[in-house]
Order: C-alpha cells, then structure tokens, then sequence
C-alpha cells in the first residue's frame, strides 16, 4: 500500500534553534500516526511544517506520492491536511456556522451562509456530533469548541488530520469519545496525525513516531511496544513519575475559603459560592477544564481579583480582598499559570525576577536604593539551589526555557512564602525531567509544613501529588476525593458537570 | 435665545448638520473598515488633509472638480498604502506611525501650497454644487435638510448601508472583520493575511479621502493650512463612539455635526458667552462619550486592533 503522506529529511531551524533535524516519517492511509516527544522535541513544528504553516529549510513532503509545493496551507488544504492546533484558531465573537465557512468555496461573494448548513450537519450526523451552528463560539464549551476545528478541516475535505494534543483540554470521557469518533474516520479511510505525549492516548494509536530534541529516534509499531519502551525512547533514559510518597502529618487548617465568590474581567460570575480548607502539611489538588474558576480562585487567594463576597482566612487572620502584598508578606508564594505574561517581568534579567516583592525590602535594598550586591549573591545560590540553567544571573528570562523560567518563579515564591503555596498549572508544557523535579521540591515543602494548593489539567499529575483532590466546576467545588481513593470515572463526569448519576441540566450533554 | 427655535432657523442647523456631518461619515467610516481589519490608522486626520489639498489642487490645475475628486481619494489612498506598508509589511508600532502620518501630511501640504500657490494671489477653484432631488426637495422640513444638499453628502449617507453590506453582507468584509479578531483564522485557511490588510485599509483611504475632499471642493474655493481642523480626529472617536457599527456610527456623526451645527448657529444670533466655548462643544461632547464608553457595554473593539500579525510566534 502507498503512503499517503511522506516527510522525508525535514530540516527546520528557527535562527539558532534546530527544530526539526531531518525527520522522516510516513502516515498510511487509515492509519492513527502518533507524534510523540517532550516539550520542545519538534513534534508540532514538523506538523506545522506538513500543514505548510512554516516552510522548512530542507527535506519534501508529499501526498499520494506527489511533492508539495508548501508555503502555504493553501497546498495543503487543496491536498487534503486538516490541522487542529493546540490553541484553537477560531474567531470567537463570531457564529459556528461562520468559523467554519470562511475561506471556503461555500463563501460566496455575497454571502449565503445557510446554504453550507446541509453539508455540515451531514458530517455532524456522520460522527453523531450536535452543535448549533448558529451558536457563537465563545458560548460553547472548550470540547465544542474543538469540534468546530475539526468540522473546519472536515468542510475543506480533510482526509488526513493533524490534531495537535487534542485531550489537553478535554475531560476523560470527552477524550475516550473523541478517538472513538477517530476510529470511525480511519474506518472511512481518513488518517490521523496525533500529537500526544499522554501515554494512555499514545497506546491507542497504530503507530508511533518518536521524536527527541529534533530528531526521530524511532518509528515503532504501537501493539508491539509498551508505555515504558516508549518513555524510553521520549526522554532517553528511565523515569520514575510515581515518587514515594512518603506520609505527612496533616496539621490544623491553614487556609479556609469559605463561600467566596468573584467576577471575571467581563463581569461574568466565575466563582459561585468556593468553600475549601487547606491544612498544614497537606497537597491539595484542584481538578477541572479549564475555565471553570481556576484562575479567578487563584487570583482571587492572592488579591489580585477582587471577591464579591466570602472569606478568605489565613490561620486567624482575614486575609479577603487584602492587596497581594500584603498577602504575600502573610506567607503566600504563588505560581501563576502565564509563567511568561504574570509569573516573569520577561525582560528582566533572572536577579531580579527572583527578588520582585522583595525588592525593597531588606537585605535587598537600604533607604530606596536596590543593593546589587545582595541581590546578585541571592541570584546566584537561587540558581545552584533550583539547578537553574542559564549563562549568568544576569540572563533575560525571555531568552530562558519554559522549565528554567519556571524555576526562577518556584525559587522566588518558595523563598517568599512561608505558610502556604498557591500553584496553578504548575507543570503545564514542562519536560518529564523538570515535573519530576517540581514534584520533588513540593514534596519537601509539604514535610516542612505547608499548605499547598495545585491545579493541573493532567489527572496523573493531581493523583501523584495530592493528598485530596477537589473537583472544580463552574466556579464550585463540586466534589472531594482523598487520596488512595479517587474514582477517575467520577471525577471524569464531575468535570464534565454530572452530578451523581443524575445529569446536571445545566450540564452540556452534547459531547 | 427665542430666535433659535422658529422652524427656518432649525432647519438650517439640521440642513447644516447633514452637511456637517458628511466629511465625518465618511472618514469614521473609512477607518472602520480599516480597522476592523486590525489596524489602528491614527493617520486619519493626515489622510484627510492630503486629500483635502489634493482635492484642491487637481481641482485647480484642471478645473475639474471631478477631477480633484479623484485626486483627493488618491491621496487617500496612497496615505493609507504608507500606512498598511508601516503596518502590514514592516510590521512597526501602529500608534506611531499614524501620528507621523500626521505630521508629514501637515507638513507637506503646507509645503506643496506654498510652492505651487504662494505666487497666485487667492487661488481659488470651483465648489461642487448643490443638487436638490426632484420631488424629494420639495417635502416640507425634510426636503432642505436631507435632499438639497451636494452629491458627496448623499454619497456619505449610502455609504452607511453600503459599508455595512460590505462587512457584514459580503465575504470579503467577513474577511475583513476575521482579520481583526483573530488574522491566524485567515492564515491557516491558506489565504494571505498581508493582501487582504492591503485591501481594507486602501478602502478606508479612499473613503476617507472622500472626506477630504469635501472640506475643499465640497465646500469651499480656497485651501489654508490645517483646514481639516481636527476632523480626522473626531472620526477616530466616533468609530469608538459608534462602537465599530456603520449604523452606531452614523448616529455620532450626526450628534458632533450637529452640536457643530449648533454652535455656528449661537455664535451667529449672538449670544452672550464667548464662542469660543461653544466652539469646544464637539470635543468636549467626545470627552464625555469615552467616559461614558469606559463604563459597561459590550465592546464591539476589535479583538486585535493595532497589533501586528506574525505567523511564526517565536
């Protein structure tokens, strides 16, 4: 049988940085072809390379044995690649039916958008999808939204489908139904390009393409391998996720957040009524999609949102709508979830990101004037402490990787914090390497005594971590699990807004 | 005060206010266009005035007013090419670049003026005329204020549907707008981001262009220096004050024209305050509408507006 796609010998540099270093790979038709690499490892650069978004510097890629021209995604649209990227490309203030129809022939010069309906509510049927096509696309939720890129590159014929890590954003029941619905497209012959680096997703793929720093380390038939070869090959060496935990004495309450409620920046309510304790020596993780009060929880914890009612009370003391200096000064580190927009001032050098909101405090400044001296001594055994990779202390964080700039954030907060960690999102986009280390580092601080707070989109992450976890929706805790006794399945439809056993009616029951 | 309110003295000011409000309709409407395609032209006052002296110009060496017409929506355009090259192509602050855009056309109009001019004593071109529409002339109050006005004025106002058909109608404004929410949606479809930039700000040039000219040879013989005297401006706040909308956009024309209107009015019955106050009426009425704007209400602003589109994030 001939290939349907052919990546032969790419080679694709960003002026320094080699992203793709000669990778070849071929996709067969009917075939889930999964990408698989850490962070960094080029898997959506070489898809990006195949959809024509970039144009790599050497190698040909081709479909059906013919040699793309590609500068555009107009050849690869005309040759049949679809692309789902990670952050979805949609026009959100604008309908489904919308998003959907532009750029395609179904736009006519005066436009007849409803004339398109019937072919795409064929390929919603086909798929036993539901969505409003006239629904705007900010009110759908994140596993719609998803279905609206898909149903884009199905419009334009897609017969191959590059999804790039298309679960992130999904609970486990949306995931599990949605490589359903890609068995039934390879079932029609389509082929799929899945970029992954969850395991479980990984194993339901035909084959798998390894890729490291750049460079494919091999192509594996997936039914003849396992997850540990696999991981293996991704990282290079072995790697232990499941740390021993070891047993923490669970102290008093530290942190008591009863009934707080808070608006987003659009005055749309994101925390209706959030009542959670965090106790001393003690992990608690948040599990939920993202966009259910996350953020807003964490911001509101730190003072930086304001709450419209409810409490917020840091051992005895009323901490609610207090400034985030005076919360940090109570004890409080925080990891934001935009490492780069709020955890970093990125163009400063890493000295001084890791004194912010200390800075004028001593020993790092006298009478208004910053002590450069201290503050670089501080630098620098922050940076042997935290195994921070970078040339000086006097590094721009812009220029550092997502692992060494997340560290700079974890140095400062840890040395800042005294009482409890807020973490949102903590390992989001990370290498294995630099998980595993984070892991570790909060595991020392949970037996020194912290309340620590977490939440993550990855489950496997909040299992190895917490010792409860909390199940975040619409802006409430919905429900609790203790460690050694989380049901996934529950805390799957918890997620999704199913309430025990009885559906939710507010709950989208249509993915 | 009483003589303001006899009925001829109303319908002059509101006759005056559609004229008024002719150059600011089709400016505010020229920027719209452009940005919605993501691009904050802040050079709209410039482009104005270029084409208000290019009007002038190939008015006068053709004696055309035709003529200039063209002239003046060429300027129109070729400030908007500055523009959407600044933009577009070389990617550099849009902010910026529309206030030198500015700059240059204050100070090249007054150049080229003076070069060409300053020899005539009081060049002078033609005015393009009033055409009163048959039948609809003659319905009472109506008839003065809407339809014995000029050709560009009744242009302006079918603009405003036009424009809006445009947008919202055709899938070249679907693009348009696409452009600026979110330019990566036109990208990945395998359509050129730049090209379709080119288009929708050289409209807006154009557009605007048209607004200049009819501060020349839609209204007077002469040119002077700085004769669009901030209405370039005014339709940058209007475009907010109409909240992106063609139709929201009409309607706060016609609030600034007519508080115009109304101030030419005062200061020719003589009141007993200095003009000068009233003379500030618009822009302080602009002042207060962006407080007003600040507070609630769905923004209809471009998602985004002004900043520059790279495919590659790194």
């Amino acid at each position: 049988m001939q290939p349907l796609l052919k990546v032969e010998n790419v080679t694709k540099r960003f002026h320094q940085v080699v992203a793709n270093d000669s990778v070849s790979f071929e996709v067969m038709p009917g075939e889930i072809h999964c990408l698989l690499g850490e962070n960094g490892a080029g898997k959506s650069t070489i898809a990006e390379c195949i959809y024509g978004f970039y144009k790599p510097d050497k190698g040909s890629i081709s479909v059906n044995g013919e040699v793309l021209d590609l500068d555009s995604p107009a050849e690869a649209i005309r040759h049949g690649i679809g692309m789902v990227h990670q952050h979805f490309v949609l026009v959100t203030s604008m309908t489904v039916l919308e998003n959907i129809v532009i750029g395609t022939d179904a736009a006519t010069a005066i436009l007849n958008l409803q004339s398109a309906t019937d072919r795409i509510k064929a390929i919603c049927a086909r798929y036993e999808v539901e969505i409003d096509l006239n629904s705007k696309v900010w009110q759908l939720t994140v596993g719609q939204q998803q279905w609206v890129e898909i149903l884009k590159a199905l419009f334009l014929g897609a017969r191959l489908l590059i999804m790039d890590e298309p679960t992130a954003v999904l609970t486990p029941q949306e995931s599990r139904r949605l490589f359903k619905i890609f068995r039934e497209m390879t079932g029609d012959g389509m082929s799929i390009i899945l970029i992954s680096h969850k395991l479980d997703e990984v194993m339901q793929s035909d084959r798998v393409t390894v890729l490291r720093k750049g460079k494919r380390v091999g192509t594996v038939v997936t039914r003849d391998s396992s997850k540990s070869e696999l991981t293996n090959l991704m990282v290079g060496r072995d790697v232990n996720l499941n740390l021993v935990r070891e047993r923490s004495d669970v102290g008093l309450p530290m942190l008591v957040v009863s009934g707080l409620h808070a608006a987003n920046d659009f005055g749309t309510d994101k925390l209706n009524g959030v009542d959670l304790t965090l106790n001393r020596g003690e992990i608690v993780g948040i599990a939920g999609v993202a966009g259910n009060g996350q953020k807003e929880l964490f911001e509101t914890l730190m003072g930086v949102r304001r709450a419209t009612s409810g409490r917020v009370m840091l051992a005895d003391q009323d901490i609610t709508n207090k400034t985030p200096r005076e919360v940090q000064q109570a004890g409080i580190g925080h990891v934001p979830d935009d490492r780069f927009a709020e955890g970093l001032i990125p163009d400063f050098d890493i000295q001084s990101n890791l004194v912010l909101g200390v800075h004028r405090d001593q020993p790092f400044a006298r009478r208004g004037f910053l002590k450069f001296g201290q503050i670089r001594s501080f630098a620098k055994q922050a940076m042997d402490e935290f195994a921070i990779q970078a040339p000086s202390a006097q590094t721009i964080c812009r220029t550092l990787s997502g692992g060494n700039a997340q560290k700079v954030i974890v140095a400062r907060e840890f040395a800042q914090a005294s009482r409890v960690i807020l973490a949102n999102q903590p390992s989001r986009g990370l290498d294995v390497g630099v998980i595993e280390y984070m892991h570790k580092r909060l595991f020392e601080k949970r037996k020194e005594g912290f309340a620590i707070l977490i939440a993550s989109e990855e489950l496997d992450e909040l299992l190895a971590l917490s010792d409860r976890i909390l199940v975040l929706f619409k802006g409430q805790i919905v429900g609790e699990f203790s460690h050694g006794a989380v049901d996934l399945e529950r805390v799957g439809l918890l997620m999704a807004g199913h309430f025990d056993d009885a559906p939710n009616p507010n709950a989208d029951r249509s993915l | 005060m009483n003589e303001l309110f006899t009925e001829t003295i109303l319908i002059a000011v509101l006759a005056a206010t559609v004229r008024i409000a002719t150059p600011l309709i089709f400016a505010a409407l020229g920027e719209l266009i452009t940005e919605r395609a993501g691009i904050l032209n802040l050079g709209v006052e410039g482009t104005m005035l270029m084409a208000a002296f290019a009007g002038f110009a190939g008015s006068f060496a053709t004696g055309s007013t035709w003529a200039g017409l063209l002239a003046a929506m060429l300027a129109g355009a070729m400030m908007a090419f500055l523009m959407v090259f600044m933009a577009a192509t070389l990617k550099v602050e849009q902010v910026v670049t529309g206030l030198a855009l500015n700059l240059l056309a204050a100070g090249m109009s007054l150049y080229l003026f003076k070069v060409y001019f300053e020899t005539q004593s009081m060049p002078m071109t033609e005015v393009m005329p009033f055409m009163p529409i048959p039948y609809l002339a003659d319905i009472p109050w109506l008839g003065p204020i809407m339809f014995q006005q000029k050709g560009l004025t009744y242009l302006a106002f079918l603009m405003v549907p036009a424009v809006w058909f445009f947008l919202y109608r055709t899938k070249w404004g679907l693009e348009i707008r696409v452009l600026g929410e979110n330019p990566k949606v036109i990208d990945t479809k395998g359509m050129s981001v730049t090209l379709r930039q080119y288009g929708a700000v050289i409209m807006g040039g154009v557009l605007v262009g048209l607004g200049g000219a009819f501060v020349t040879i839609g209204s007077v013989v002469r040119f002077v220096p700085d004769i669009t005297a901030g209405r370039g401006w005014l339709a940058l706040v209007i475009v907010i004050a109409g909240n992106w909308r063609p139709s929201g956009i009409l309607l706060a024309a016609l609030v600034f024209a007519f508080l115009d209107a109304l101030q030419l009015q005062i200061q020719g019955v003589g009141v007993d305050l200095p003009y000068q106050i009233f003379l500030a009426l618009p822009y302080v009425m602009a002042v207060v509408l962006m407080v007003l704007k600040s507070r609630g209400g769905r923004s209809e602003q471009p998602g985004r507006l002004g900043i520059p589109y790279f495919r590659g994030e790194r």
